[in-house]
């Protein structure tokens, strides 16, 4: 769950130029994907969480040193809701991945995945440990404990209570960016890709993760923010001590939505940790 | 015009602060602080002696259906209670309209092919097979389908379903959410080749289209009265069934009123408006964002919602109005037999409705006042309406033996 960037995005204005929609014809070309493509320098793959995928300025930076893919999850391109259902599940959507990065010619790249982004990319990486150099996943769901329950967003009551969840202060600027007045074509935007993503974690995002997870070679970096209280940050530890060499980075005065709250620290730590372009 | 009784088995006693110290009357509600499995086996041989009434009063159907984990309408199975309503109207020109079962939270779909069936033999071919979609908070929170597959997972469900009825031969399906390898139902149903299909609906356009399609008839279950209602069923619910080709036969159009009837309409106001309120105020007290959960809506479902904002607007108000103001609003019919007359007429005119059926027990109504209800409403209303169509159409998506005529000079 990555929030509703579109509508902080939309309002940020200014951002790199140059950034394209590449289409790439995938799963016996019943899927058009739409990639957003922008930057130069070695490839480095981003995947969005629940929310939505808005080229912000955490990417704007990630694109100044990388040539940044940004694919958007089946189901959310414009023209198109129903591509989603040529996919069934799980098993599907992580084919359908290395489908794509055939299609966009990366053998072998780093992924930065937020939320259920970082769910998908912990299960690419376990799934074909060859195809992905490097994993940086930012509060990823995708494992499960009972005493630490993840509250479902898609039925968060009352859904004012949302950016409790999500932003550190829930009051602030940020928050009130992307909760302030959504109009309509970005609340069916924001609707639909819950509901496009909420396909493969309803009703409790734990689909086996725990049993594959042991496969991840790449290096992997664990970005947590202290005050996510969507997906709380115990879950930084249950991560970290599956998949063996990890590393665990905390950042103090970020929630669940990082990437808005802290993008230059975020953008810097994946530079550094990523390495040189 | 025919007129069923439906009956939603809700409890009849929350505490008065009912929608202030709790959440929600679904998926929350503590049982054990609010209910008394005693006292609810009694809410349930109520409701059941209260449909047979009905049915014995010339209701030309009995209603269930199916929620789960609330206090609203609590009939998991509404096949548990169809049984019993078979049997007890044994003689009775009565359909058993079970409005239904749910399609999609039903593993595997067969279920409900058997049990309809089971109904359908044990009635002498008196059924009629409602096929709900279910809300949200039933087959989402309460059974776990996830959103976006309700739909489609209720399509092959209905396609399962429709084909184990009437297949002669054994066959595997090998379907994307159901896999079976040798589905052969037994019993099948007494009516060939099978029982009539009544869709259950809250205004969804794809569901309307997909009434239409099939040639069933579709039920608005409304509980913002029909003038709130009526623009969306006329313009896209006809149209839908122009588009498909198919005449306007008012039977393909069933509606759900809340009414309530007494000698006067002052005593109506005295006998039902504190109940009319505890419906209003308690049993529909649920986060308007469980009715809008992503993906339970279909993309175009979705858009035309966020266009056609009114359902969601009535739903939040609701808090604020009082018996005058759901009168006003039509949301409840209520008055002497010849207001509710005159209502009943307007509202199946205006929407051009065959199968009209009403709730005649409403939220906190006790035994007595709802026996009453029924029996003024039988025996002062209903007369009036049944001529209503009668002359033009015939009832298609009725039980046959049940049919009253075949109209005159009309091909049906």
């Amino acid at each position: 769950m990555a929030g509703n960037v579109a509508q902080a995005n939309a309002e940020g204005g200014g951002r790199m130029s140059g950034v394209v929609d590449r289409r790439a014809s995938v799963w016996q070309n019943k899927i058009s994907a739409n990639v957003k493509v922008a930057g130069s320098g070695s490839p480095l793959l981003f995947l969005h969480g629940a929310g939505g995928l808005v080229w912000d300025g955490f990417l704007d930076t990630l694109a100044l040193r990388h040539t940044v893919y940004a694919p958007e999850h089946p189901g959310i391109t414009e023209g198109d809701p129903d591509a989603i259902s040529h996919l069934d599940n799980l098993w599907d959507l992580v084919l359908y991945y290395f489908d794509l990065l055939d299609e966009l010619g990366l053998k072998s790249v780093p992924i930065v995945g937020h939320s259920f982004g970082g769910m998908m990319a912990a299960e690419l990486a376990a799934a074909n440990p060859e195809r992905v150099s490097k994993l940086i996943l930012m509060c990823p769901i995708g494992l499960w404990r009972d005493d630490a329950p993840i509250p479902n967003w898609m039925i968060v009551t009352p859904a004012s209570d949302l950016p409790k969840y999500l932003f550190c202060d829930p009051e602030g600027p940020i928050a009130k960016q992307v909760f302030g007045a959504p109009d309509p074509e970005t609340q069916i935007k924001m609707i639909w890709c819950m509901a496009c993503t909420g396909k493969f974690i309803w009703p409790i995002p734990d689909k086996g993760l725990k049993k594959r997870i042991h496969r991840i070679k790449a290096p992997t970096m664990v970005l947590w923010g202290e005050q996510d209280r969507l997906v709380p940050p115990v879950y930084a530890e249950e991560f970290a001590r599956r998949i063996p060499g990890s590393r665990v980075e905390m950042l103090d005065q970020t929630g669940h939505v990082l990437t808005l709250e802290q993008p230059a620290r975020v953008a810097a730590l994946i530079e550094e940790f990523v390495g040189p372009a | 015009m025919y007129i069923s009784t439906f009956h939603l088995m809700p409890h009849r006693e929350l505490p008065d602060d009912f929608e202030k110290r709790y959440k929600s009357i679904w998926v929350t509600a503590p049982f054990h602080e609010l209910a008394d499995a005693k006292r609810v086996g009694q809410f349930y041989n109520w409701t059941l002696d209260e449909l047979i009434a009905a049915a014995k009063a010339g209701s030309d159907g009995v209603c269930t259906n199916e929620h789960h984990q609330n206090a609203y309408g609590f009939m998991p199975n509404p096949n548990v209670m169809g049984s019993v309503l078979a049997r007890a109207t044994q003689g009775l020109n009565c359909a058993l309209v079970q409005l239904g079962a749910s399609l999609p939270g039903t593993q595997p779909p067969t279920r409900i092919a058997e049990e309809y069936a089971m109904i359908d033999s044990i009635s002498g071919g008196r059924l009629v097979a409602g096929m709900p979609l279910g809300t949200p908070m039933d087959m989402n929170i309460c059974y776990g389908i996830p959103p976006i597959e309700q739909r489609e997972r209720y399509r092959e469900a209905h396609d399962l379903i429709l084909k184990a009825w009437t297949s002669r031969e054994v066959f595997p399906w090998n379907g994307k959410y159901f896999q079976l390898g040798a589905v052969n139902v037994w019993p099948r149903p007494i009516q060939q080749p099978h029982p009539p299909v009544w869709i259950p609906g809250s205004g969804s356009t794809s569901t309307f289209a997909y009434t239409a399609e099939h040639d069933y008839c579709y039920c608005f279950l409304s509980y913002f009265g029909y003038k709130s209602v009526s623009k969306p069923v006329r313009d896209k619910y006809w149209e839908s069934c122009e588009k498909a080709g198919r005449d306007l036969n008012p039977y393909r159009m069933g509606f759900l009123q809340l009414v309530g009837v007494s000698e006067t309409d002052e005593q109506a106001e005295k006998d039902y408006a504190k109940h009319v309120e505890y419906f209003y105020h308690k049993c529909l007290h649920v986060p308007p964002e469980w009715l809008g959960i992503p993906g339970h809506q279909d993309y175009r479902s979705l858009v035309n919602a966020f266009r056609n904002p009114a359902m969601a607007s009535n739903f939040s108000k609701l808090k604020e109005k009082r018996f005058k103001d759901f009168m006003e609003d039509r949301f409840v019919v209520c008055g002497s037999p010849a207001t509710v007359r005159d209502q009943l007429k307007d509202l199946c005119q205006s929407l051009r409705v065959g199968n009209l059926m009403v709730l005649l027990h409403m939220g906190s109504m006790p035994h007595d006042l709802t026996l009453k209800n029924i029996d003024l409403f039988f025996r002062e209303v209903a007369p009036a309406l049944r001529p209503m169509w009668e002359d033009e159409w015939e009832n298609r998506w009725w039980p046959e033996t049940l049919r009253r005529q075949t109209p005159k000079g009309v091909a049906a």
